[in-house]
Order: C-alpha cells, then structure tokens, then sequence
C-alpha cells in the first residue's frame, strides 16, 4: 500500500533514498560508459539498455518530487531542475549529453593532444595538434612582420596598456589630458611606430602587418574616425535643413543596406578607377576608409537613437540662453545623448572587432587569415581544426569581455537613472 | 551690422547657405570621381555600358538552381547567384527562427540546467565572429565526414558524405495541380478563419479552426492524388563506382558542403540574437497582464497563447527582422567558402573576366539594397498589422 503512494512528506524517509539511489545509478551507468566504456547493463535486450538510464533516473526524479518536504536542499533541487516530469527528462538528457561527451572532448584538448616538438611528425596523438599553435604562434599574432623588429609592435601596445591603466588612477585634471593624448597623439606615433621608416627605424611595408596585432590596429583606428563621423551623420539625419538630412539619411541607408564584403570588395576593386591614373593609396589604408565608413553608419542610427530620447525641453532650454546650433550640440544634447547610447555604441565597437577578419577579402591577413594560410602549408596539412578553435577561442575571449563589460555598464546606467 | 542683418532675420539665406555648400561639396566628389573613372576606363579601353550582360560568361557555376552553363549570358550567372544567395537565406531565416525560438524560450525556463546551458549557448556563438564559425563548420568539422564509399547512411535513402549530402529527389506528376490544390487550401483556410473569427466576435461562438484548417489542408492535395493524376516518386542516391579508388552517389539531390556549412554557421549565429529577442519580448509583457489572465481563469496554455505571445510578438518583430536582413546580408560571406553565391560568382569570377569593376559592384551593391528594402518593407507591413489598434 505505502509503496504505492504519491510521494508526500509522510513517506519521505522510505522515497528519497530510494529516488536518490537511482538518480545516482542512471548517472553511474551513463558515467562508466562514457569514461570506462563499460556497459553493465548489456545483459538486457539493446534497445532497453540504451534507454535504461534514462527510466530509472525518470523515476528516481518522480520518487523524490515532494513538495514541501520540509528539507531545504531538496525543496531547492525541486523547485530548479525537477519541478515536473518534462522537467525531469530535460534535467536528465541535459546532463546525459554533458557526461557523455565530456570523454571525448578531454582526449581531444588534452590527453591524446601534443604539445611538445616543432613539426607535424611529432603529433602522434589522435587528439589536437597543439604543436601547429606554437611553431606558429609568431605568425598570428604578427603576421609576417620580421621577427627581429616585433618589439616595435610590442613596444606600442605596451604603451596603449600602461596609458590606460595609469588614466584610472590619475586625478579628473589630468585625465583628460590622458585622454586627449590617447586621441590624438598616440595612434599616430602608434602608426609610425610600427610602420617605421623614420628614426632609425627599418620601414615595414603594411602588406607585412598581419595577425592578431593587425585586428587590434584596424579596430582601433575604425573605432577611433568612425566615431564623430558617426555623430556628425546622426547629427545631419536630425537637421531640419532638407538637402543635408537627406544626403545624410542617403548615405547612411547606403552603407547599411549592403554587406561589408562588399564594400571592402568596392575598395579593393572600384575605388582605384576612381582616382587619377597612376594615384596609389596603401591597400590597408583602403580597407581602413571602408571599414569607418561602414561602421559610421551603424555608430550614426545608435547615436540617433539617443537624440531621438532627448526630450524637446532640452533643446527648447538651450536655445533660449541663446546657444546657436553647434554649442548647443555640444554643450547640452550630446553628452547627455551619447550616456543614454554607450551601450549601443560598445555593441557597435564589438561588432566592429567582429567583423575585421572581413579583410581576408583584399588580401590583408589578420588571424582567421593566417590560420588560413598556415593550414595550406605544406607540412602543416590538416591542422585547420585546431588553427580554427584556437582562433576560435582568442576571438571568443575578446569579444566576451567586451559584452561583459558593456552589459555591465548598461547596468550601471540604468540604476543611475 | 551687414553681417548681423544677414544672420538675424534673412533665416531663408541662412539655412540655404550650409545645404548649398554640401550639395556643391557632394557634386564636386562625385564629378571628379567620375570623369577620373571615365578617364581610367578609356585609358584600359573600355567603356561604361550594361551590354556584357547579355555576352557569353563562359565560366561554369558548381551549384545553381536553373539551368545554367558556360554558354549562358553573364546575365543568367548573375541570377544564378541571386537564386543561391536567396536560398541560404531562406533556409538560415527558417533555422535560425527555431533554435532561436526554442532558445528563447529555454533562457526562461524554470528548470535551471536548461537555462544555463541556453545561456552558454548565447554567449558562446554570439561572440565567435561569423567567418570564423562558417571556416569551423566547412574546413573542419564538415572534412572530418567519411568519404563517399562508408559515407553516413540514414536508413539508406540519403547519405551524408565529405563530398556533400546526398537525399532523395522528388519526382512529380501534374505538379501543378498539386501546386493550386496547396494555394485552394491556403485560401480556403483564411476565408474559415476570417468566418470563425466574425463569428467569435459577433456571437460569441467558438469554431475549432485549427482542426478543420488542418482537416482542409490535407484533404484537398490528397483529393488532388486520389482522382487528378497527381503523383509522387522518388529517387534515391545510389553508389556508383566510378574508377578502382573514386565512388561518388549517382540519382538524387546532392547538397553541397558550402551550403551545409554556410546555413548552418549562418542559422547557429543568428539564433542567439534572435534568443535574446525573444527572451526580451516574453520578459517585456507586463506581469500584470499574466496575473489578470490567470484571474479570469485562463490556463497556463492559454495565456502563454492569448495573452502572452500576441503582446510578446510585437516587441520581438522589429529586431527580428533586422536579424534577418543581417543574416541575408553576412550570407555574402559565402565568398569565402567558395559557395556561389552573388558576390562569389558576379563580384568574383565575373569582375575577373570582364574588369568592369563599376559596373558589376554597383549591380551587387544594388541588389542587396533591394534585397534589404523589400524584407523591410514586408517586415513593417507586417509589423504595422501586429501593432496595437489604439481606440
């Protein structure tokens, strides 16, 4: 009779560790199969033992489902992945599927990986060839720029860091100084810096650049022109002036009705004949203007979006202290504008560094474009799986605490409000 | 105090000033741009015109959806690769809609395992840049697949192979009969719809419609095969050998790898935006709203499906579609795979041959605006009938 019975609080005693045991017996069987490759269910029919796993922990789950049992930790097992029966299987498939493929994944990344030798014939493993990372390494993250003078390329990111992690501490005052050398001062001498030419320093051609520190480069420098393109764009669209709102509105449907690819295509290929004969402009240059351009449009509807939630007294106020159009802009609408959309604007900046490994297209290899160079290597034949996790994951790094840190911002903002 | 006259009160004089001096700045770009082409095309002896359209393209295309060979116009390669770009959209859009539905959905369930592990899914393709993931899915996990001899059978009517998957194709008789029972049901169904819901409205009486739309729109195309000659056949992949080493699968439809990869990296990516759209829609519709539902005695069922999703569809529509001109618009990163699509095969081989750089780009550059235009116009038709009727 008590077997019987629904579980409640007056069988609690004789259903959890019943249920308990065989929770943890599904698991058991699922976990020596995928590690051990044992199977001690095998004297039952195929088809059954395949799904015995998932029976048992079924009922294990349904034993142990009693609410207000009056024992905190089960009520909160309850209440987060056994609330029903669907929710049940859910739990169990969804750790099913983590155990079994756990094995796999670990002898792949690690156990049956290499990481020691300098060629392809020191992978002996069935996993991952990590040895293709490191001989490698040098190239992506500097491309083919010579060995010997990657201390400049070090040299100007060390700088970037040690500048910005300074400004953090440095009084409001001086602050902005910082800022304004970061702005204005840095990414040029960064420029020639790398670029060379000058100084003493050999000159290295920009086809050379290459790698993670040329993502970085062309991140930087879009960011840093698209930025008051973008807000002179947003600025015009709202203009009450008819030619520049719709040269603006033109211009920024334009670029944003079309893909990236296309656009670096149209540097690369249509923009020369659109030069006097004979005009050479640096490819990456090229690519630079396009990219800013492209991602000036975007920056342009984010900030509009922040004009558009100013309320009109606003401008209303400004205008009768007597401001005209641009100190008005500037000292009132704007930096009120741009706080509400520094969200929208990191979500831009991330787009943007996600969409740099475009210029494979001309012809420029950052690092998808140098895994893809090195997997063709001769010696270096299939190893695309592990150049395009490793990219994978530098990538993933990046761009994840960017949209960490952005949504953390978010957060922040809004409780300011 | 001529200056300040001018200033003051000739408002016209001074707002013409500025629009004049960006027109004539804009013009001037533009002129000088274009009599430097002019003189660039003629240095190379060649003149601007759309006439090559019609020249023979003497290039071939691996996947096409028309007929198509080298003996086509260029014309023809360019529909081509409109008709391939249209396609991967089409089928990354329907992917990408339901993972990013059910994803949606299993961010907010009860059930915290589900959540989280919809949550690192998020997180995980949102932040692998695209061409990254589409390189993944074609160069490495894609070339991991067997060959054609011990390809990947599914009860052995489509096989799954390095060379691409092979599944069964349809052979129709009198399909268009069938074609016109399908659109007869489609009408059918929305005059039921509309009758059911003047009914609803007016009377107050239920009509099931789901059950006799679904009733209809099997029973018309089945009337179509029992008595109007309408058939279905089909034909499956065989193996056929075609030297001592080299097997490939005769009969059927092969889908390409590039498709494989570009869809799936393409559906993968856009569904975690559209999870999140989702998920801000559902979390969007006020508590309220749910409590008043359950108040009247509405089922859980129910409200999620009268109450919830109507008012949740209208906050996920318009972020939604701008996912879908994203995808439309990254899946021109097909290039890098060497899936024919329009850049590949118009802005690529095309441009090769002919070198007319303007006017090839222009072209591609056109069709996606168009492309991106029409979707939006659709979406806010669509979006505008979703809004909510103010009284």
């Amino acid at each position: 009779m008590n077997l019987i019975a629904k579980p409640s609080k007056d069988n609690i005693k004789t259903y959890v560790p019943i249920g308990l045991s065989l929770v943890s017996l599904s698991f058991l069987d699922v976990f020596v199969n995928a590690f051990f490759n044992l199977n001690f269910t095998g004297f039952l029919p195929s088809q059954l033992s395949y799904f015995l796993p998932l029976i048992i922990g079924l009922i294990g789950f349904y034993l142990i489902r009693i609410e207000f049992s009056g024992v905190r930790s089960l009520d909160i097992l309850n209440k987060n992945i056994n609330s029903n029966n669907f929710n049940a299987l859910l739990t169990l498939f969804t750790i099913f599927i983590i155990i079994k493929s756990i094995p796999p994944m670990l002898d792949w990344f690690i156990l049956e990986a290499n990481f020691a030798g300098n060629s392809k014939d020191d992978c002996t493993g069935d996993g991952a060839c990590w040895v293709f990372i490191k001989v490698w390494f040098n190239r992506f993250m500097y491309g083919l720029y010579p060995d010997a003078e990657q201390w400049r390329i070090n040299t100007a990111f060390l700088i970037l860091f040690a500048v910005v992690g300074v400004s953090f501490f440095v009084t409001e005052k001086l602050k902005k100084y910082f800022i304004l050398f970061l702005v204005f001062v840095f990414p040029f001498l960064g420029i020639k810096l790398i670029s060379g030419g000058s100084f003493g320093l050999e000159y290295v051609e920009s086809a050379a650049w290459g790698g993670l520190s040329l993502t970085f480069i062309i991140s930087a420098f879009a960011i840093l022109f698209c930025f008051p393109i973008g807000v002179i764009l947003a600025l015009g669209r709202r203009s009450s002036l008819p030619a520049i709102k719709y040269i603006s509105i033109g211009f920024i449907e334009l670029w944003r009705g079309v893909p990236l690819i296309t656009v670096l295509f149209m540097s690369a290929v249509m923009f020369p004949m659109f030069l006097p004969d004979g005009t050479f402009i640096d490819k990456l240059i090229r690519v630079l203007i396009a990219i800013t351009l492209f991602e000036a449009a975007y920056m342009a509807e984010v900030v509009r979006g922040g004009l558009q939630a100013l309320p009109k007294g606003q401008y209303e106020a400004a205008k009768s202290l007597g401001m005209g159009y641009w100190r008005m802009n500037a000292l009132i609408i704007l930096p009120q504008a741009l706080k509400l959309v520094i969200p929208g604007i990191a979500n831009t900046l991330l787009a943007l560094v996600k969409d740099t490994p475009l210029i494979f297209v001309v012809g420029l290899m950052e690092l998808a474009g140098m895994i893809g160079l090195a997997k063709t290597n001769p010696k270096w034949l299939g190893m695309a799986m592990e150049g395009y996790v490793f990219a994978g994951l530098v990538f993933w790094v990046i761009c994840y605490a960017m949209s960490r840190y952005s949504q953390n911002l978010e957060k922040k903002l809004s409780t300011e409000r | 105090m001529i200056l300040k006259k001018f200033n003051i009160e000739n408002k016209k004089a001074r707002d013409l000033i500025p629009q004049a001096i960006t027109v004539l700045a804009l013009l001037s770009v533009i002129i000088y741009f274009a009599t430097n082409a002019q003189i660039n095309m003629g240095n190379r002896g060649i003149s601007f015109g759309f006439g090559f359209l019609n020249q023979e393209a003497s290039f071939d295309i691996t996947f096409s959806m028309i007929e198509y060979d080298g003996s086509h116009s260029y014309g023809r390669a360019f529909l081509v690769g409109l008709l391939n770009t249209i396609l991967v959209s089409v089928i990354g859009i329907f992917f990408a809609t339901i993972i990013g539905v059910i994803v949606g959905i299993a961010r907010l369930s009860d059930n915290y395992l589900i959540a989280k592990v919809a949550e690192w899914y998020v997180e995980i393709f949102r932040n692998i840049p695209l061409i990254l993931q589409i390189f993944f899915w074609y160069f490495a996990a894609l070339r991991a697949l067997p060959l054609p001899e011990n390809g990947i059978s599914f009860y052995d009517i489509s096989f799954l192979t390095i060379k691409g998957w092979y599944v069964p194709k349809f052979i129709w008789t009198n399909f268009n009969i069938f074609l016109l029972s399908l659109i007869a049901a489609f009408i059918a169904i929305y005059f039921i719809n509309s009758y059911a819901t003047k009914q609803r409205e007016q009377f107050g009486k239920q009509i099931p419609t789901t059950i006799i739309s679904l009733t209809t729109l099997i029973l018309i195309p089945l009337i179509t095969f029992l008595f109007l000659g309408v058939s279905l056949t089909f034909e499956y992949p065989v193996l056929k050998q075609l030297s001592p080493t080299v097997f490939t699968y005769a009969g059927g439809v092969s889908i390409i790898p590039e498709l494989i990869a570009l869809a799936l990296a393409l559906s993968m990516y856009t569904a975690t935006f559209i999870a999140e759209n989702v998920r801000a829609g559902i979390l969007g519709v006020g508590k309220g709203q749910k409590e008043a539902a359950a108040s009247i005695g509405l089922n859980k069922n129910q409200i999620l499906k009268l109450v919830v999703m109507p008012q949740a569809l209208r906050i996920i529509i318009p972020p939604t579609t701008n996912q879908y001109l994203n995808l439309t618009k990254n899946s021109s990163l097909a290039a890098a795979i060497a899936y024919p699509d329009i850049v590949l095969v118009f802005a690529g081989t095309a441009l090769m041959q002919t070198g007319r750089a303007i006017e090839i780009i222009s072209i591609t550059m056109l069709t996606y605006l168009t492309l991106s235009i029409s979707i939006s116009i659709f979406m806010n038709w669509y979006n505008k009938k979703m809004a909510i009727k103010e009284k």
